[in-house]
């Protein structure tokens, strides 16, 4: 069975969905569900004081009974915060130590800082954290975030909720051929085809959250993005068809043609 | 007399709670914080003045004057 191996552990679905963005915690439920995901993002904050101590957490919708929950630094610019929000997030889970540590360097674009995001990830794998590390798609870099032990390296296709797809399909490639570790596309993905083609270039696995949540039917995106993940692997696995500008060998037999005008040409 | 006692024992603290001051009666452990913000038996973590306080020791920690704590919890994010 064709499964997504990660620091040690086997998951069916090569699908991983964040949980943020959803209209409230059912649609979250329902668009998860439909999306076969094994693995779920979550992010870590602070406490509403005083404000709806009886509301449902998420923990409850999603019981890592059931989902292996990935606590996430998301919001985080600096390596300090990234590792204090992972260590509130390991005592939390009551030990888990699979995280997904992204460090961001700037607001408006959410572009990765990557020096920052070397220094949390040292800090992190010395703490025997498994540490699933988002950067950008410079190959250099992830194979460096792999030197310092991650577990897995998830370049973005493109800038975090942008849906803008995969920008850079060749830089993938290569940070795909060097890797020994998962590489998994995170962020950028809007559309199923973005996932397809993420997966066909040989990608282990795909992590998405708004282009889920913010489609007009999240429940049938999350359907269909399990289907082009589950189709993008299956046509990479299969090894695809050579192509070429055109081809003197169509489909059907050349021989036995009722047509006795061969050559429109001749 | 009174009033010594209260000065020994009723003790009010001020505590930097997810950034925002607030002020208890002392002695005040990480545990009875919990309870007084209503987050018992919640799935929560908690960190005084940057550290971890592991969840076997909430009942054991006591907070100081003075103190930074972060409380936080589980959020749908991506």
């Amino acid at each position: 069975m064709d499964q997504l191996i990660i620091a040690g552990k086997a998951y069916s679905s090569r699908l991983l969905v964040g949980t943020g963005k959803y209209k409230d915690f059912a649609q979250t439920r329902a668009a998860i569900d439909a999306s076969g995901a094994n693995i779920v993002t979550v992010a870590i904050r602070r406490t509403n004081i005083g404000q709806n101590a009886n509301e449902p957490s998420l923990l409850e919708v999603l019981p890592p009974s059931q989902f292996t929950i990935l606590p996430n630094t998301a919001g985080c610019y600096s390596a300090q915060d990234a590792v204090r929000t992972l260590r509130l997030a390991r005592e939390l889970l009551d030990g888990h130590s699979l995280v997904k540590l992204e460090v961001l360097g700037d607001p408006k674009t959410l572009f990765p800082n990557v020096l920052e995001t070397l220094h949390a990830a040292k800090t992190l794998v010395n703490e025997g954290f498994h540490v699933m590390v988002y950067t950008s798609d410079d190959p250099i870099i992830a194979k460096q975030l792999e030197e310092i032990g991650c577990v897995a390296v998830m370049p973005l296709a493109s800038l975090i909720g942008s849906g803008m797809g995969i920008l850079n399909p060749w830089n993938l490639q290569i940070i795909i051929e060097n890797a020994k570790v998962p590489v998994l596309v995170d962020a950028g993905v809007g559309t199923a085809s973005d996932a397809a083609i993420a997966m066909e270039l040989g990608c282990d696995g795909v992590l998405m959250n708004t282009a889920i949540a913010a489609a007009q039917d999240p429940v049938l995106m999350a359907s269909a993005m399990r289907k082009a993940v589950e189709a993008g692997r299956d046509a990479y696995l299969a090894g695809r068809m050579p192509k070429k500008l055109y081809s003197a060998a169509p489909s059907s037999p050349t021989s036995g043609v009722i047509a006795t005008v061969k050559d429109k040409a001749a | 007399m009174l009033l010594l006692a209260n000065a020994v024992f009723l003790r009010v603290i001020s505590l930097t709670v997810n950034g925002e001051p607030r002020r208890f009666d002392a002695p005040l452990t990480a545990a009875q914080l919990i309870a007084c913000l209503e987050l018992t038996g919640k799935r929560v973590a908690l960190e005084r003045n940057g550290e971890i306080v592991p969840r076997s020791s909430l009942e054991q920690q006591e907070l100081s004057d003075g103190d930074r704590v972060e409380i936080v919890v589980a959020v749908g994010g991506g």
